[in-house]
């Protein structure tokens, strides 16, 4: 028998696609992707890169996914030349995957919708937080717009293969908690460079009570640990979300019994708490005993971290018969047109216009600061999004504390930051 | 591009909202992008920053958004070397995919002071800190990414043949 060496889920995955049997944590590795993405404002430079590079066309029109979802509606003449320039490149070149205003949706959200993305696929993304597929069981990371051109070109990606640090789940989560108060607390542990360069790889007997939207959630802010990439073990949840999206037939990589980790985490998900992460920095984790009162100037709810079904349900859950503070103004943001419309079916988007909230086609818009609800110089928001940089939703003197729906929905009704439990048991 | 120059020193996380907001992502024109570098970050950097010059900077330099503008705002702007303690991963592969030197070393990046005249030989390996007396030996990049900063970029490296086209066919 040939000695092998024990692998992590990611190192797995990754060997797979370069061809090799194994692989060792510091390898610099060439692999094949299944799937390259970028957006309305990565994908101009990568078009420009991937014209200098030689030989013609792309290397699959069906394994590159086009999403204009940034400043999409375009805010901006700039903005509309950017998506044309992107229009122009997916008809020349035949791609399959193009989404404009009107079909698109936020790109982490599209694509596990559509079914582009299955378990044990090698993924990346001209978008850091390309790291969300990870909930599905497959590899995927952000790179920038010269890898993405490569990637289009010759199918191929180079990594350093990563070590990596376990998370075992414990636990059920409490009533109001969901993916978004466990990843900031485990965030708020590890810091904003905990992970960096390795992959946070999460597992255990909780993950059963963890649903595919938790686990989306998670792994879409791994990022924000530093990690390359967040992968959760995929269960018989994943296996039934990636049937009913239609996804191609999985391929389920476990980490061998014994894989080196460089750091064991147990996470009793049952004790935590509904959780804010404070400007300017997503580990400035804290729960409602550790601050006093905070007034706010708006709410956000939604983007590829918190704008799936799930989130929409447990804010309207809150918002029901309950009306907006004055003088907050609340933008909720579907994450795409399908869950635009199960929202309107439920009549969850009533419910939120009856409360005074503003509701908007899917963009990303507000979490970067692009467009449709910029902070002034001063203001302070609550956001279901992923990051509270400085400036990053407006104004560099403005502040933006990161939490889950139930947080976002609660504080929408009282003007400052509120845990759920306060209005509702 | 000689790299010598002042450094502008920076803390830890500067991430990359701050090199460049998303409010100016709404273009591809790189001198445009270099107008607005740094600029929710140090508003007085743009004026100041002449070509050579150095960044030199703590933890986790480039955290965050995986946008290219970033590392092409910074060398676009005049930057010819980022040191700093160590780099948000995308920010550490598109600055060598776009050929903009960059350089992991805890020792240089915690001594070197804001103001100083710095000179790097990176083929030597070695910073010089003219103002505080000190030089600095940096660990080399693996042959790999030596081949990509030598070819000018992953571009040029694929040009190269150093990448071969994948053929498409792993459909199965």
């Amino acid at each position: 028998m040939k000695d092998m060496t024990a692998m992590t889920m990611t190192q797995k995955i990754l060997a797979s696609h370069a061809g090799t049997k194994s692989v060792n944590a510091g390898d610099l590795i060439l692999c094949n992707t299944d799937m390259v993405l970028g957006n309305d404002i990565t994908s101009p430079f990568a078009i420009h890169e991937f014209s200098k590079i030689k030989g013609s066309g792309v290397f699959n029109k069906n394994k590159i996914s086009l999403v204009m979802d940034h400043f999409v509606p375009n805010k901006d003449i700039k903005a509309a030349q950017q998506s044309k320039a992107c229009r122009e490149f997916a008809c020349n070149e035949g791609i399959s995957n193009f989404f404009d205003c009107g079909a698109m949706g936020v790109e982490h959200a599209l694509l596990p919708e559509k079914g582009l993305v299955t378990a044990g696929d090698l993924v990346i993304g001209a978008d850091s937080h390309t790291c969300t597929y990870g909930a599905l069981g497959a590899f995927s990371t952000g790179v920038g717009s010269t890898d993405m051109a490569v990637a289009m070109s010759t199918g191929k990606v180079w990594f350093k293969v990563p070590s990596a640090i376990k998370f075992i789940l414990k636990g059920q989560p409490g009533r109001w908690i969901s993916g978004k108060d466990i990843i900031l607390n485990i965030i708020g542990k590890i810091g904003v460079s905990g992970a960096l360069y390795k992959s946070m790889e999460f597992t255990g007997q909780g993950l059963k009570n963890l649903t595919m939207s938790d686990r989306l959630c998670m792994a879409n802010m791994a990022v924000e640990a530093g990690a390359k990439n967040g992968i959760f073990d995929a269960d018989d949840s994943t296996l039934e979300f990636l049937k009913e999206a239609g996804a191609k037939k999985p391929a389920i990589f476990s980490a061998d019994k014994d894989a080196v980790y460089e750091k064991v985490y147990e996470i009793d998900m049952g004790e935590i708490k509904p959780t804010v992460a404070f400007p300017h920095l997503p580990e400035n984790a804290k729960t409602f005993d550790e601050f006093g009162e905070i007034k706010i100037d708006q709410v956000v709810i939604g983007s590829c971290t918190n704008g799936r079904l799930q989130d929409l349900i447990q804010a309207a859950e809150i918002m029901k018969g309950r009306h907006v503070a004055k003088w907050l103004r609340v933008i909720v943001i579907p994450a795409t047109q399908k869950i635009y419309i199960q929202a309107m079916e439920m009549g969850l988007l009533k419910i939120f216009i009856e409360a005074g909230c503003a509701v908007s086609t899917p963009t990303c818009g507000p979490c970067l600061g692009g467009h449709m609800g910029i902070l002034a110089d001063g203001e302070k928001a609550v956001a279901t999004t992923n990051r509270n940089f400085v400036g990053r939703m407006g104004h560099p003197g403005s502040e933006v504390y990161l939490a889950g729906p139930a947080v976002a929905a609660a504080s929408s009704i009282t003007g400052r930051i509120t845990s759920p439990y306060e209005l509702c048991k | 591009m000689a790299i010598k120059g002042k450094v502008f020193k920076y803390g830890n996380n500067v991430d990359t909202d701050v090199i460049i907001p998303a409010r100016y992502l709404n273009t591809t024109d790189k001198k445009e992008l270099a107008s607005h570098c740094m600029e929710d970050i140090d508003k007085s950097f743009i004026s100041r920053v002449k070509k050579g010059d150095i960044i030199v900077a703590g933890d986790n330099f480039g955290c965050g958004s995986s946008r290219e503008h970033a590392p092409i705002a910074i060398k676009e702007c005049g930057i010819s070397l980022v040191i700093a303690k160590d780099f948000a991963r995308i920010f550490y592969r598109n600055a060598i995919n776009i050929g903009l030197p960059i350089i992991e070393s805890k020792e240089a990046a915690m001594e070197i002071k804001d103001g100083d005249d710095v000179e790097c030989d990176l083929e030597k390996g070695i910073i010089t800190n003219h103002t505080g007396n000190k030089e600095y030996k940096i660990t080399p990049f693996p042959a790999f990414i030596q081949k990509i900063i030598k070819a000018g970029g992953l571009v040029e490296a694929v040009n190269s043949g150093m990448i071969n086209r994948n053929d498409g066919e792993s459909d199965k």
